[in-house]
């Protein structure tokens, strides 16, 4: 059946099944490959993307269940705090192999989004349904809270 | 154009155009030490029987000048987080005198006669942590020679001697006549310039780069351009989704793929020698395919044990001597007049690499061989298995080797496995259709390829000044490299990667005796990050840890009495001890352990640091880890790398296991296959030895260490030794 996303502020009709998980509609059918696939049980956080705001794993939500929704992916972030994000990303190297960073970079920027200030524990909470099988989590960790000081002091 | 024809123009001619005009041109380096060339379209000797009176002359291509100033580096292994881009791109920046930001780095072609690991022979791959190691020299020539064609260029322009020109950040310049110019505008001229046949590499004390805090090369991977495998995307392209056998070498009786066929977006169905394929539109499509595939299994010849039956197994024959690894003086007549003997046993499981991208792979089938995308890590290898597959010749494969989403050894199978898969699935479904293959979270973990499972025993003796007189140290496992192109690294019947970090200890011990019982046992076993340091590293140096209480020892004393003749060891362990403040009073509730193990040519202590909770739940807040990798090419990386090891020889310390039961993995997905998160990652502090010598690995070194020494405080903490992996989260 047609379904209609609102995907990156815009407006796309994919032919579709109706439970057919998200990811694999913005992958396959989008073409809008930053969001990666790591467990499809929802227990990794690659394929983590914002939906009305929050983050979400998208390789469990039915598309039909994200359709009307506001939908971002990696490829249509454009917010102060997701720039301060992947600003520090980049001033402290943090990435290795970069599979799961799309992931990382999602819930880093939601996370900010909700919590300006958030403390170690905050990070731990919101930010250990990611995997970083190359451990990067020191960086993230030191990102975020850049991140958090530069968006502070923008404020 | 395609680089062959560049290759087999005279090696005299230095730089050659690669295409048009603007699309850069390519420095086919001739350097000194090298052997001769041979087109590289022109198969090797070997492969053709020929035998040729002249040695083959191979040349190397590493550098690309663009007109539009871009140095593009071509690197020759596999980027998997490691920095390898990084890494190999300093060294021709610095020996050319670019500016950084001018440099772009990609992956080389698979050709063994130009990118071979220096290290490993005619290959080919990534691994062993060598690539800054074997290559080392051989970027920085690259780039030397690089700089020199360019120096020679301006000369014949601006008609000065060559020795008054200048380059310093991506510009030639000459002060007398006050003329410049940059990389771009030269690169031109450069190609018409003759090969150096020797180049002048500079004295370290003049490196800008080396040793300097530089931006990842590996650019892309905030912003989700970066493409990996699992992200091509080819015009008429099919994913498959395949069926594996349920327990490792059982084999398909029969199957009914009418339902599968009727599943909507799948194309076709195909039977291939490791199971059963789907080919469909998506992903989501090939996988509901599969699902609804009949499949009927025959697991008579089977493996059908479990974890912990082969653990009792390896447990008996750990009472028997094994095969000798390595004897020193006479372990008996040590222990006969020693005051004290301990003994101890340790168990380590299974375990999966759990990289995050599941293993996947492109494969097209041409009219000559095959095309493959992939994070290809050994692509001589691949070449060779994916050749033997198809009936055609190696330098038919040709091999995009793109980044790899993680590997930890994963991808370096010695049979190819599932770059096979994917041949044989393009090939059963028929010519020039792209087939990716996408494996599952399941799938990944279920093929095996895991670490193996070993059983350890040791026994020591101590003198009555405390000092151990004997050691003997018996392992049980199964070799990773028996039946395996590598097989040649079996040595006496040891397999050298079974005992590796255990035949050489830091430590003097007169009587020394390594055993080693190889077992034959059907699971498919691979290199896992640091290989057989993730177990050699614990049972030691945790052992070390029970001898220095036995002797009354504090433990870090007790390793720097007994320290041989290497003083590389005595300073990381003394930087490591120095700034994690050994000597410094702990806090209720807190404990430190030290663990120090040389992996890869490389030294690495750490020290970690150990909360304790009243209910026993415990958590590591902070390790301190001092490296010494000779020349710190890059610092940053080198510090990642440690940060990145450690976090992931945390997991089998804390959580992780893969366990077989009647020849089913257990752990299939991440809710079962438990890994370290940002609440179990301690703070990581890295400090880098200065030093002048060759550099060495770090891709690997940082990970064995950390299990010991977060064991070695739970064992200070509750007078409990640990001999059991993993530890899990109670003291």
């Amino acid at each position: 059946m047609a379904i209609t996303l609102k995907i990156n502020g815009a407006e796309r009709q994919v032919e579709v099944e109706p439970d057919t998980p998200l990811l694999w509609v913005i992958r396959d059918h989008l073409q809008l490959t930053g969001t990666k696939f790591g467990c499809g049980i929802a227990q990794c956080g690659a394929c983590t993307v914002h939906m009305s705001g929050q983050a979400v794993r998208s390789c469990v939500i039915p598309v039909s269940a994200a359709a009307g929704q506001e939908i971002t992916t990696i490829e249509g972030l454009g917010s102060t705090t997701a720039a301060a994000v992947q600003e520090a990303w980049e001033a402290l190297s943090v990435v290795q192999c970069g599979y799961c960073q799309s992931g990382q970079v999602m819930s880093a920027t939601a996370l900010l989004e909700q919590n300006a200030n958030p403390s170690d524990a905050d990070i731990d909470r919101f930010m250990t349904g990611n995997i970083c099988r190359c451990s990067t989590y020191v960086r993230i960790r030191a990102a975020i809270k850049q991140a958090a000081s530069q968006l502070a002091q923008e404020a | 154009m395609n680089e062959r024809q560049q290759t087999s123009i005279s090696r005299r001619s230095f730089l050659q155009k690669t295409a048009g005009a603007g699309a850069g041109l390519t420095l086919a380096v001739y350097l000194s030490g090298c052997s001769r060339e041979e087109p590289a379209s022109t198969p090797p000797a070997s492969a053709t029987g020929a035998a040729t009176a002249v040695e083959p002359l191979v040349a190397n291509a590493f550098v690309k000048i663009g007109t539009d100033n871009r140095v593009t580096v071509v690197i020759k292994h596999l980027e998997m987080g490691q920095g390898v881009y990084t890494g190999l791109a300093t060294l021709v920046a610095e020996e050319m005198d670019a500016d950084w930001g001018q440099i772009v780095a990609a992956s080389a072609p698979a050709d063994a006669t130009r990118y071979a690991n220096l290290h490993w022979g005619p290959v080919q791959g990534t691994g062993g942590s060598s690539a800054i190691a074997n290559a080392y020299l051989q970027m920085r020539e690259a780039g030397a020679a690089a700089r020199q064609m360019l120096i020679g260029a301006a000369a014949t322009a601006w008609e000065v001697p060559a020795g008054e020109i200048e380059v310093a950040r991506g510009q030639v310049s000459h002060r007398q006549s006050g003329r410049q110019a940059s990389f771009g505008e030269l690169a031109e001229a450069a190609v018409r310039q003759p090969v150096p046949e020797n180049v002048t590499l500079k004295d370290p004390a003049a490196f800008t780069l080396i040793g300097r805090h530089l931006s990842r090369k590996d650019v892309g991977k905030v912003d989700g351009s970066a493409i990996f495998t699992q992200d091509i995307q080819l015009d008429g392209m099919l994913t498959a989704v395949v069926a594996h056998p349920p327990v490792f070498g059982a084999r398909l009786k029969g199957f009914d793929d009418s339902a599968a066929r009727q599943v909507k977006g799948v194309v076709n169905v195909v039977q291939v020698p490791t199971g059963v394929a789907v080919l469909a539109d998506t992903f989501w499509h090939a996988k509901r395919g599969r699902d609804a595939l009949q499949l009927e299994w025959d697991d008579s010849e089977a493996f059908t044990r479990s974890s912990a039956d082969l653990m009792m197994q390896y447990k008996e024959l750990a009472k028997q001597p094994g095969a000798p690894a390595r004897v020193e003086g006479d372990v008996e007549k040590g222990f006969a007049g020693a005051a004290k003997v301990l003994e101890a046993s340790y168990e380590f499981p299974f375990l999966a690499h759990a990289t995050m991208e599941p293993m996947n792979c492109v494969a097209r089938i041409t009219g000559k061989g095959a095309e493959i995308w992939n994070g290809c890590q050994l692509q001589t290898g691949d070449q060779m298995a994916v050749a033997a597959a198809l009936g055609c010749r190696p330098e038919d494969i040709i091999i995009h080797t793109l980044l790899a989403g993680g590997s930890f050894g994963r991808r370096a199978s010695g049979d190819a496995d599932y770059v096979i898969e994917a041949v044989e699935i393009a090939k059963a479904h028929g010519r020039d259709v792209p087939v990716k293959l996408v494996w599952t979270r399941e799938d990944d973990t279920r093929a095996g390829y895991f670490r193996p499972l070993y059983f350890h025993h040791l026994k020591a003796g101590l003198d009555q000044d405390g000092k151990v007189v004997a050691w003997q140290h018996r392992i049980v496992g199964q070799s990773i490299l028996d039946g395996t192109p590598f097989s040649g690294m079996i040595r006496d019947g040891i397999d050298l990667s079974s005992v590796e970090g255990a035949l050489h200890l830091p430590y003097h011990i007169d009587n020394f005796s390594l055993e080693l019982h190889t077992v034959d046992v059907g699971v498919p076993v691979l290199w896992w990050r640091s290989v057989g340091s993730t177990h050699t590293a614990y049972a030691t140096e945790t052992f070390i840890d029970e001898l220095a209480a036995a002797a009354g020892r504090d433990p870090v004393a007790f390793r720097l009495q007994m320290l041989g003749e290497d003083p590389r060891y005595e300073a990381v362990l003394k930087l490591a001890a120095e700034r994690g403040g050994w000597q410094s009073p702990l806090p209720e509730g807190r404990a430190r352990g030290f663990a120090v193990h040389k992996s890869f040519g490389s030294y690495v202590a750490q020290l970690a640091e150990v909360s304790i909770a009243a209910d026993g739940g415990y958590r590591v807040d902070k390790v301190t880890c001092a490296v010494d990798c000779g020349v710190a090419v890059n610092p940053d990386v080198i510090r990642a790398q440690m940060e990145g090891g450690i976090g992931y020889g945390l997991s089998p310390t804390l959580i992780s296991e893969t366990t077989l039961e009647q020849g089913q993995v257990v752990e299939a997905n991440f809710d079962r296959y438990q890994v370290v998160r940002m609440e179990h990652m301690p703070a990581v502090e890295v400090h880098i030895v200065p030093s002048a010598e060759a550099p060495t690995g770090v891709g690997e070194p940082g990970t064995p260490v950390i299990g010991p020494a977060v064991a070695n405080a739970l064992f200070a903490a509750s007078g409990k030794p640990r001999h059991r992996l993993p530890l899990g989260m109670k003291v």
